[in-house]
């Protein structure tokens, strides 16, 4: 945006009104325009997100069940939010579900900041391989998730054969989406190849956000490089680095379209996060009481530490 | 590269740093773009290449590129007695003769192109309608005394935080009420409202940033609000909402859980088909790959387009450079 241009805008408006309508009609009153133009996108959201919400809250406390919508329904009570709530097989789905948040997280938080980084060196070419890098995560996880299954062949899998090739041990002995403990690295490996690049991104706005004259001045005050990133670069960028967690951590937690493609859950279960869990209660079981008072146990859960965690955030950041 | 400097300062990285720096980051982007090189190299191998051991690499010298996954992506085939083909009319065209030579006859068009258009479809509807509500909200928002304005806009953000298989549960119910099921318009609808919270972030920077100086000095001059809206604030806008645009769309483009769970037929996207793609005898990995590669290339074309504006459009606008 120029100015020159704007000004040239301006001009045209100025010309292009009849001087009679000035002073006169201004049309609606601008209480009624912020209203006329927020109001579609509210009716909007309540129709789609709020009214099935409150749906969903009523469902939970019924034994309604979406295959049989002509059974007689049945108050239940909290019966369904205790059940969830003593059950081993959920616990375990939101144990292996807070593991691969952990997982990709800490990963791709280490892993895109360095990145970053070294991008932030300024070699000559970074634009160019930055965009390459980027790639992957604009790519629909589930269409490139689905073809990490074929990569993740045990003899014919291109990725079974690089590792074979690196390391010596042949193509053929694991499996990495078969086997109980390679199979939850199998989807954190995806998941890191595909989001590396976004806290990366993110990093990178961090650091080209630290105005130079701080090192100058440190260099000036002679101190060592090392704790020029420990006092200035780590600290300035950690906001950035914090906004990236949050984002992550949120989309994690809902994980579903990569682990439904890859594994399915499987083996066993070692796999099922809670949104393939709930996709099991919902639509393949039909429990629909019982799955609908766990996504709301869900979504308590993501907005409740979500909520806690941009407190965090703003802390840091008015630091 | 040259070792001068112009503008020397202090806390330029040395030329070493650089060096090594340029080294690590092109080595991790050769590896990291190597899944998706592969996909393109395997939509052009015939199926016994593509399940090869060890793995063919460079056409023409590994192995003889070939058109049949992009076939048995577009159609379906069945297998006929070599009696029967003898009896057959000579092969129209490059697939049917590929076919003929596995004794097979295609029979007709697969579902990949109808698909793709859904996806189409249904992204440039829900785009358009999720741009246009999110640009009337975003300018409301940002000139607006509105009340419980923050309120609002966190409420409009915290639709993004629902798991998509929670809401799709209701939505399935009340889609099958009002017989919106596995239709393009819920879909639409949908993705509409997924979208816009991310359009009135995205559109609300975009405006913040116009100084309102401009649709002021219209209006001293006799426009009404508007009119200055829609001849002041939407050029100078152009930028944000096609980029806004563009961000809406390579969603609507790459959702699968809402998809999987709520079309089956008439309505399904790209995304919840391409896996299902089966050829005789387990997965056609050329197929799937044909069909992968065409659902990318558009994404891929617009991730360069967009490069500057990328920041910007995953972090909901919270960071702008």
């Amino acid at each position: 945006m120029t100015l020159p241009t704007s000004r040239r805008l301006i001009e045209k408006a100025a010309v292009a009104t009849p001087p009679a309508l000035s002073g006169r009609i201004r049309g609606l009153s601008d209480r009624a325009i912020a209203w006329l133009f927020i109001s579609p996108t509210i009716i909007l959201l309540l129709a789609i997100n709020i009214f099935p919400l409150i749906w969903t809250i009523w469902l939970s406390f019924t034994n309604y069940r979406a295959n049989r919508p002509n059974a007689p329904l049945r108050d239940v009570g909290l019966a369904h939010y205790i059940d969830i709530l003593t059950n081993p097989d959920i616990w375990a789905a939101m144990q292996v579900t807070a593991r691969f948040v952990i997982a990709t997280i800490a990963i791709q938080t280490v892993l895109g900041f360095l990145l970053a980084w070294l991008i932030d060196r300024k070699f000559r070419g970074a634009g160019f391989w930055t965009t390459v890098i980027l790639l992957p995560m604009m790519l629909s996880p589930a269409v490139v998730g689905n073809f990490w299954t074929f990569l993740y062949q045990p003899q014919i899998g291109l990725f079974n054969y690089m590792v074979a090739f690196v390391s010596g041990i042949p193509p053929s002995s694991f499996q990495m989406l078969g086997d109980v403990k390679l199979s939850p690295w199998a989807i954190v490996l995806v998941d890191s190849w595909m989001w590396t690049p976004y806290v990366m991104l993110i990093c990178l706005a961090g650091l080209r956000s630290i105005p130079d004259y701080i090192y100058e001045a440190a260099e000036v005050d002679r101190a060592s490089k090392w704790r020029q990133f420990w006092t200035i670069t780590l600290p300035m960028a950690l906001p950035f680095i914090m906004l990236a967690v949050l984002f992550r951590g949120i989309e994690n937690f809902k994980m579903f379209d990569m682990v439904n493609l890859l594994t399915g859950g499987g083996p066993g279960s070692t796999t099922e996060v809670a949104s393939i869990t709930l996709k099991r209660e919902a639509f393949e079981k039909w429990r629909t009481g019982y799955s609908s008072a766990f996504a709301i146990i869900l979504f308590v859960t993501v907005f409740g530490l979500a909520n806690i965690y941009v407190k965090a955030l703003n802390a840091v950041k008015a630091r | 590269m040259s070792g001068q400097t112009t503008a020397y300062s202090i806390v330029e990285p040395t030329l070493r740093a650089k060096r090594v720096a340029g080294v690590i980051i092109v080595f991790y982007a050769v590896l990291t773009i190597i899944p998706l090189v592969w996909i393109a190299l395997t939509s052009i191998k015939s199926p016994p290449d593509s399940i090869s051991y060890p793995p063919k690499v460079i056409p023409f010298v590994h192995f003889e590129p070939t058109i049949e996954g992009y076939c048995n992506l577009f159609t379906t085939r069945s297998r006929q007695t070599p009696e029967y083909l003898a009896t057959l009319p000579p092969p129209a065209g490059r697939c049917e003769t590929i076919a003929r030579e596995k004794n097979l006859v295609v029979v007709s068009e697969s579902k990949y192109i109808p698909r793709f258009v859904n996806s189409v479809v249904i992204a440039f509807g829900s785009t358009a309608l999720a741009v246009f509500l999110g640009t009337l909200a975003a300018y409301g928002f940002s000139r607006f005394r509105v009340p419980l304005k923050d309120d609002l806009m966190f409420f409009i953000l915290s639709t993004r935080m629902m798991p998509p298989i929670a809401v799709a549960i209701p939505i399935f119910l009340m889609y099958r009420e009002l017989g919106l099921q596995d239709t393009r318009l819920g879909m639409i609808l949908l993705y509409t409202s997924v979208n816009i919270s991310l359009a009135v972030w995205l559109l609300k920077g975009f405006i913040d940033e116009i100084p309102r100086e401009y649709e002021e000095a219209a209006m001293i001059d006799g426009y009404t609000r508007i009119q200055a809206f829609r001849k002041v604030v939407l050029p100078q806008a152009a930028t944000g909402i096609a980029a806004t645009a563009i961000f809406c769309m390579i969603f609507a483009w790459n959702e699968y859980a809402f998809a999987v769970l709520l079309t089956s037929g008439d309505a399904q996207t790209a995304p919840p088909f391409i896996p299902i793609i089966i050829g005789e005898g387990g997965q056609d990995w050329p197929a799937v790959a044909a069909g992968t590669t065409l659902f990318l290339i558009p994404i891929v074309v617009f991730t360069v387009l967009m490069r500057k504006h990328l920041l910007r459009g995953i972090t909901f606008g919270a960071v702008r450079k």
